[in-house]
Formats: C-alpha cells, structure tokens, sequence
C-alpha cells in the first residue's frame, strides 16, 4: 500500500476514534461544534491553495466520518442483496436496511415503519405521488393547488400530470418578503381541489412555510398535502404526525447522509388505495402471466434492488443529526445566519432575496450590476463555495425580477469565519468589477 | 489579486461588460436565434443581416455574466463586414481558445480582440457561458430559431 494512502486512512480512523468519543460527549451535554467541524473530512482541504469554505449545504451536505466508515462497513463485511435471501449475508443486510427504515420512521415520528418507503430522492418522492396517486384519483378539471416557491422537482410532476388528465395547475402567491399570502391560499380551496403539494422550507428564500395551517385548511375539502421536506429535516424537528401531512418526502444528501436514497412517508390508508409505481421485484407477492398480486406496504411502491448501502447509510445519518440533536442545529444555525444578516446586509450594493420572518440558514443575494455568475466565479478563486443560479426555482426569479442569485447556504458545522470569508470575497467581487 | 482571475476578468472584458456593443434589436434580420444557458440564466437574442454571404450587420440583445454578455459584444465587432465562412471559422477558433486547445502565445496573439477570452481555459464552467453568444450566431447562420447550451 502506498505510505501516502497509508497515512490519509490513519488520520481518517482518528477522526473516527475522537468523533466516538465526541458523540459520547454530545448526549450529555450541549454540543461543541467546533469539534463537530472535526467530523467532516471533506472540509479539511485546500481549494487553490485556501482553506475550503462551503456554504453550498442546501445543495448536499458533506457526511460525517461516522456515516462514510458505515457505508464503508456495509460493502466490505456486509454486501449482499436483501429479502429473500436465505443465507447469513442476506440476512444481515436485509436486517442493517430495515433498521434504516424503523430510523427513519421514529426520525419523523410516523406511526408505522410500513409508511416509509425508500426512494432515490425527494424528487422521486414527488413524482411517486403524482404518477401514482395522480392517476388514480386525479381527473379532469381537477385542480393541484402548489405555491410560488416550489423547486422545480415541486412543479414539474404536477405539470405533467396535468397535462396527462387535463387538470389545473394553481399557485398560491408570495409576498415581497417571500412569504406565501396565506389568504390567497385559502381563496384557492375549493371543491375541485385534489391535491396541495407544498415547500417545508424553500431552498432559495429560506422562508419556512407555515405547513401544519396549510395541512389544516386542505383537509376542511378532504384534500390531501404532500410536503416537499429536502430543505427541513436536517435543520428543525419535523413530525409528520402533528402536522398531519398525507404525505413527506426528503432527501439524505441534504441529511448529512449518501445521495441516490431519499423517504417517501404515506399515510398507511393513503398509501394503500394507491397502484404501484414501478413493476418488478420485491414489490410482488405472486406472479403469473394472467395475474400478478402486489406486495405488502412498503414494499408495492420498491421494485427492484434499492440502495442498500444508501439506506444503511441514511439511517447512520439520522443517528448522527439526532445524536447532535436537532434544537441544538437549529440555534447553530439560527445564530449563523443572524450573524449573516448583521455582516452582509451592511455591504453597499449587496440585496437580500428572501427576507421572510421565519427562515432557515439560507441567504440569497445578488449584487448590484454584477450577475451572480461571476459572483460564484470569484468566491470560487477565494475558496468559499456558494451555489449561483436560479437554484431551479426560475418562477421565483420571474418574481423577484433577478435574472439568478448567489446563495450562502449553512450546515451543523459552519462557523462565523465561514461568513467572515464570504463577506471578504464579496468585497473582492466589487474590486474585481470596480 | 489573483492572477486567474485577472485573466479572466481583464478590462476590456469588463469594458464591454459595461457598455456592450451592437446592443440592439435589428428589426428586419435575415437570420436571428435565441440562445439559452439554462445553467445561470444566460439569455440572448443574436440578430443578423446577412448581404452576398456577408455580415452586413449584427446585432445583440439580452441578459447574461459579464463573460457571456462581452462575448457577445466582442464577437459582434469582430463578425461585422465578414465573410459568412470566415465567421464559421472563427468560430471554431474561438472555441478552441477558451476549450485550451491553442496554447501557442503568437497564434493567440494574432487572434485579436478575442484573445482577452484566453484566460477562460482555467475555469472550464465558464466556457458555455463565452461561447453561449457563438453558438447562437451559429444557429441563426443555419437558420436554427433556438439553441441551449446544456
């Protein structure tokens, strides 16, 4: 082995051993983050010869050691495909997944494990329900209420089923701040409603929608919601019972976990009445050529081999966010981005995109005569990382009448030096253009 | 400052940033296209009259990073009274350039104002965004209303 390589796994099994005793530490008391930082391997490198800075977490997070050794774990002693399978490996890994699974369930506070299925991501999540319930119980002249600040992955399947079934796409708009106009929302309900498909928290504005009230006013019509939650679990404690969501779906890249494995929670009853979204194994129960009978919740809606190692992982990462705990991310973070606003709103030529009043650590913002492109271009130079783009949100840069923005996006272990550094190459941004 | 970025970022390119070119409609084109990068948002419209296989005129107009919009401006200036094959060709220099494909300093030298754009090879995510302009003038040649650079 080259002594190189050598030595890079000796320093990653000692991040490992003090992140043991670090996680040990955590359940006692309130958590250090700085030693969290510690953690994160992927943030410990040199970007053009300067320390990285990355605020690009509402994209994908980077994984704990902690998750990275179990996926690690998982293909060199574990490997094997799950269900079925009779031998020891099969076992093991049908037993490590399913584990993944009752995480995932008690993570979100659903009531069963039978109500999480496992999907590649939130995108699929969504688009699970529109093909799936979409088609059975959506029609024409039906009407899927969605608001203004969905990402793309929000509207898209819900254009096609529309398209598919002839029904109506309706958008509940936001104020200036980028708050949804609850009143709007309510002026929208109505008989022909039959679906609400919601943002938890929006990955351009930050805002974080007032959900549990959305869920309330769609369930006086009967109308089930599906909450897109890929910018919420990682920041704030979401239980899908006391929001009485139909349906929650979210990514475990944005979890501090793998990407390619996401969560699809369905209430049992709904879940049920639904047909399959994709054929094939695992989610038959008898198949012949005349008739073929479905599986058993969860399984109806997981054909073929999932992500195993993906799921495995997911579950690792929530034992990591819990083991940090939740409260504690969310006044990291909460301090984080007051701290941002208290540095970077005093720069001349710098506005805000997303002022809500509840927000999550995301800060957009574009800069006076220069395109966000060349804003990301020369952060990049200086090491800090942002995400600049319309972030596939481009009706809300219609609406905020930006042709794209910057974003500043915040995770468990960014530090105030992440945003003196950004605040510093935003200067060198107005240098560079004068 | 670093000197990447100086590169890339050299005044003539912020010049032409700031006071763009042939930055108007022409309202009777013989050939026009809408160029997109869906990437960053990059959004123009190239307008072109052609006359006997000449660039008799050539117009821009749009939105889109200061790379992207000089690209524009500089090409305009360099394609006007043109022979048609000769901006095909340039073209195909031009992309050479950014993509680091001519390394040669006299070669590079002897392409003009477009050499300002050499420094774009360092930052491969920003090729689209100096080539977006080309490939749409590109398009309205061969009569293409749209291209995308994704």
């Amino acid at each position: 082995m080259p002594l190189r390589f050598f030595s890079k796994l000796q320093s990653i099994k000692q991040i490992q051993m003090e992140s043991e005793i670090l996680t040990s530490e955590i359940k006692t008391s309130a958590p250090d983050f700085s030693k969290i930082r510690e953690n994160f391997p992927t943030l410990h490198q040199t970007v053009k010869g300067r320390q990285l800075v990355y605020l690009d977490s509402a994209a994908t997070t980077h994984k704990p050691v902690q998750v990275i050794e179990k996926i690690d774990h998982y293909y060199r002693l574990q490997n094997s495909n799950i269900h079925r399978g009779v031998h020891y490996l099969s076992q093991l890994a049908t037993e490590e997944y399913e584990n993944a699974r009752i995480k995932v369930k008690n993570f979100i506070n659903a009531s069963s494990e039978k109500e999480i299925v496992f999907v590649k991501g939130t995108t699929e999540g969504v688009n699970l329900v529109a093909s799936s319930y979409g088609n059975r119980f959506i029609n024409e002249g039906d009407e899927i209420i969605i608001t203004h600040m969905e990402h793309h992955s929000n509207i898209v399947p819900w254009q096609l089923l529309c398209e598919r079934k002839g029904a109506v796409l309706r958008v509940i708009p936001i104020n200036d701040r980028g708050e949804l106009i609850m009143e709007e929302y309510k002026k929208l309900l109505n008989e022909k409603t039959k679906m609400v498909a919601v943002v938890h928290a929006s990955n351009t504005l930050g805002t974080e929608n007032p959900v549990k009230e959305i869920i309330e006013e769609a369930h006086k019509y009967n109308v089930p919601v599906l909450i897109d939650g890929a910018q919420a679990v990682q920041h704030f404690e979401v239980d899908v019972r006391a929001l009485d969501a139909d349906f929650y779906t979210f990514s475990g890249h944005k979890l501090y976990g793998p990407t390619g494995i996401g969560v699809l929670y369905g209430k049992k009853e709904l879940l049920e009445k639904m047909p399959p979204y994709q054929g094939g194994g695992d989610m038959i129960s008898y198949v012949s050529f005349e008739r073929t009978t479905y599986n058993e919740l969860p399984y109806k809606f997981e054909a073929g081999t999932p992500h195993i190692a993906g799921g495995i992982g997911l579950g690792y990462a929530i034992d990591y966010v819990k083991g940090v705990g939740l409260q504690a991310i969310k006044q990291h973070e909460a301090a984080l981005l007051d701290y941002a606003n208290k540095k970077l709103l005093g720069i001349p030529g710098l506005t805000p995109i997303g002022t809500a009043e509840k927000k999550s650590s995301v800060f957009s913002f574009v800069l006076e005569n220069i395109h966000p492109h060349d804003i990301g271009t020369i952060l990049d130079v200086e090491g800090v990382a942002v995400r600049t783009g319309h972030l596939c949100t481009q009706p809300l840069m219609r609406r905020f009448d930006v042709p794209a923005v910057a974003r500043a996006s915040f995770g468990m272990y960014n530090n105030t030096d992440d945003i003196d550094a950004l605040a510093e190459a935003i200067l060198k941004v107005f240098k560079v253009f004068g | 400052m670093n000197s990447e970025l100086n590169e890339l970022y050299q005044q003539v390119i912020l010049d032409h940033n700031k006071n763009p070119r042939n930055f108007r409609k022409i309202e009777e084109p013989t050939h026009h296209s809408e160029g997109l990068n869906p990437l960053c948002g990059d959004h123009l419209h190239i307008y072109l009259i052609i006359e006997n296989e000449r660039v008799a005129d050539i117009a821009f107009q749009g939105n889109g990073c200061a790379i992207s919009k000089s690209s524009a401006s500089i090409m305009t200036e360099v394609l006007k009274g043109k022979p048609v094959k000769e901006a095909e060709e340039k073209f195909k220099e031009f992309h050479d350039l950014i993509t680091g494909h001519i390394t040669d300093e006299d070669q590079i030298e002897a392409m003009g104002k477009l050499a300002v754009f050499k420094g774009i090879s360092e930052f491969p995510v920003r090729v689209k965004c100096a080539s977006l302009a080309w490939h749409t003038m590109n398009a309205a040649v061969h009569q293409k209303d749209t291209v995308s650079t994704e």
